[in-house]
């Protein structure tokens, strides 16, 4: 929050943050993994096998049931540390660390971590993969016992409550009876309202970070356009394309439309120039940096996502109503927990009004909560970018919660104790 | 925003308070009275706050804070949905005042309201000898860099509640380290008054 710190963040976007005590950029102590959970490994849960298949929100069957998932942080004796993460339209149960001979840490690293946001000395953080995804849950990219081939789109419709019911039986699984917090942005943000209409029971707290409690017609169609964008691939093949080439093209001008829902105005001009490109295939080539930029991401995410499992998971964000059809206060006065609503003021994709919408339904629910509207001009990109003051919110949010519960360490009683 | 009178204010209010009620505080600043309301009178506090380094100040303190402005903040909510809204210090930064005061006493059964009086000596002398917009230690910002919108007096103010029909309940007139119990709209550098919807009835 200090003019350096976003002097830094402005100047240089890989240094985001610079670490209190040491004045080292966070990026540089990360390199040498102190302030990270470490080496991380994905662990598997199955359940729903036949015949007591897991029955969808369509009423439809499933089974059995894969769920990719990760912990970092220890569960503590009373079972009342754990933080659910929720990852976003093309995240994965990978959230923090690294994976053996990675590089790169898991995608929402610089929240989760000791001493970070999600601090792992406190609470034990669990990421999983959502259903319908391709990064190890069940999905359309998996093999169909009755067929022994992938589904492709013989897997049934899902939902965002699907996800989130899926998510309850790993945390019955793990034995949690009931959830310190769970949190997301987007999609992510979408699980946690969904969390705490269908569980209030089961939850303490929730974040909801740049989401709307439903889509609007705008936002719907950015995704449909990308949905299209697949199927007009020769190679898609009505989703049956696993034993030959995926729809890459497809796929790559998906997320490529994507992309450019998740900057904003500003954050485009910061990083592009308007350079000519160099050398041309063809007239129409790729050539400016912007059009590098969108064309290389799309080339890269045809390698870690499965086109199938786009279409899935845009229709489930694109039909999900946390309301579900009745006025959002409605649904929300059964909540019981505590609740933190972030919004970004450049993010037009998920704008600041959806999340007043959210305000709005606490207010006439009578729920205590807190909202903030970050400044910044990253766009919906913005929350995983704008660290420091999310850090800030959600380690006091989550201080106060585990407080009210009983505290979990001493020195927070004392901190509270004002 | 704190001015330098502060303490004397958040004590008076806290006075007024009942043990585990609730409070709505609509321009909460940092969360200095809510925090000392909480802390005193076990209150379920909810903030409103249009300042972003204020909220990252109040979720410090562990309060429940919407960033929102003071015009727009009530309306969302409920008929009396709290038993008491706050405007302190707020109350003179309303875009409209009159709005805010209807919507608060909608919202909540009683209706606190503190704001620096413009008739204060110190000001009264400063525009007649100086001539100029008065500075004084509640109205501490020169006039072009103020967050105050409106300028009002402690007789201003009881006006304006008889002619709305608003009842003051309780008053507290703020001196530089003491009350001020005598010719407040003189000697007073804030007042602040507990008032409720009903017959409006000049004490004064």
């Amino acid at each position: 929050m200090t003019t350096l710190n976003s002097f830094i963040k402005k100047t240089n976007r890989i240094t985001q943050t610079t670490d209190k005590e040491t004045g080292l950029p966070r990026q540089m102590i990360d390199s040498e993994k102190r302030y990270s959970v470490g080496t991380v490994q994905t662990k598997y849960f199955h359940f729903a096998l036949p015949p007591n298949e897991f029955i969808l929100a369509s009423g439809e069957k499933l089974g059995p049931i894969t769920v990719a998932y990760e912990t970092y942080g220890k569960l503590n004796n009373l079972r009342s540390n754990a933080v659910l993460i929720l990852h976003a339209l093309t995240g994965d149960a990978h959230a923090a660390g690294f994976h053996k001979g990675d590089e790169k840490p898991g995608w929402w690293d610089d929240m989760i971590g000791p001493g970070k946001a999600f601090d792992t000395d406190k609470y034990f953080v669990i990421c999983s993969n959502v259903l319908g995804g391709c990064k190890g849950t069940t999905g359309p990219s998996s093999v169909n016992p009755e067929t022994a081939k992938p589904y492709g789109l013989d897997f049934p419709i899902t939902s965002i409550s699907d996800m989130v019911n899926v998510q309850k039986h790993l945390i019955d699984h793990l034995k949690i009876h009931q959830l310190l917090s769970v949190a997301g942005g987007s999609m992510g943000g979408m699980q946690a309202l969904e969390w705490l209409v269908s569980y209030p029971d089961r939850l303490k707290s929730a974040i909801v970070i740049a989401t709307a409690a439903k889509h609007s017609p705008q936002q719907i169609a950015f995704h449909e356009v990308g949905r299209q964008a697949i199927m007009a691939d020769p190679y898609w093949k009505d989703g049956h394309y696993y034993v030959g080439l995926p729809p890459a093209k497809g796929l790559s001008v998906a997320r490529m439309i994507g992309h450019i829902t998740y900057m904003s105005e500003i954050s485009m001009a910061e990083k592009f120039g308007r350079r000519p490109g160099d050398e041309k295939l063809h007239k129409f080539s790729a050539g400016s940096e912007v059009e590098d930029y969108l064309y290389n991401r799309g080339n890269h995410f045809v390698k870690r996502f499965d086109a199938n499992s786009y279409l899935y998971i845009t229709r489930a964000i694109d039909s999900f109503d946390a309301s579900q059809g009745k006025e959002l206060y409605e649904v929300f006065e059964r909540i019981k927990a505590k609740i933190l609503v972030l919004a970004f003021k450049s993010d037009w994709l998920y704008p600041a009004s959806q999340s007043r919408e959210i305000v709005k339904a606490c207010k006439l629910a009578g729920i205590a909560a807190t909202y903030c509207e970050i400044e910044s001009t990253y766009g919906h990109d913005a929350f995983l970018l704008e660290v420091e003051e999310e850090t800030h919110l959600v380690k006091h949010f989550l201080q106060r919660v585990s407080f009210e519960q009983g505290g979990i360490d001493e020195c927070e009683v004392r901190e509270y104790a004002i | 925003m704190q001015s330098e009178t502060a303490s004397l204010e958040h004590r008076a209010i806290l006075k007024w308070i009942r043990q585990d009620s609730s409070v709505l505080d609509l321009g909460c600043g940092n969360g200095e009275l809510l925090a000392l309301l909480v802390h005193e009178k076990r209150v379920q506090a909810q903030g409103i706050e249009i300042d972003e380094q204020a909220i990252y100040q109040c979720v410090a303190k562990g309060l429940n804070v919407f960033h929102e402005d003071i015009d727009n903040g009530l309306s969302d909510y409920a008929d009396h949905s709290f038993d008491y809204v706050i405007l302190n210090q707020s109350f003179q930064q309303a875009k409209k005042p009159d709005i805010v005061l209807k919507e608060a006493l909608r919202v909540g059964q009683e209706v606190i309201i503190g704001f620096p009086n413009f008739a204060h000596y110190q000001g009264r002398l400063q525009i007649f000898f100086k001539g100029k917009t008065p500075i004084t230690p509640s109205l501490p910002y020169a006039w072009h860099d103020t967050p105050n919108l409106h300028f009002l007096s402690i007789s201003d103010f009881i006006d304006f509640c008889l002619q709305r029909n608003v009842k003051i309940k309780e008053s507290f007139f703020v001196g530089k380290d003491k009350e001020v119990k005598r010719l407040p709209n003189l000697f007073a550098l804030a007042g602040i008054f507990l008032v409720t919807n009903g017959k409006a009835s000049n004490v004064y």
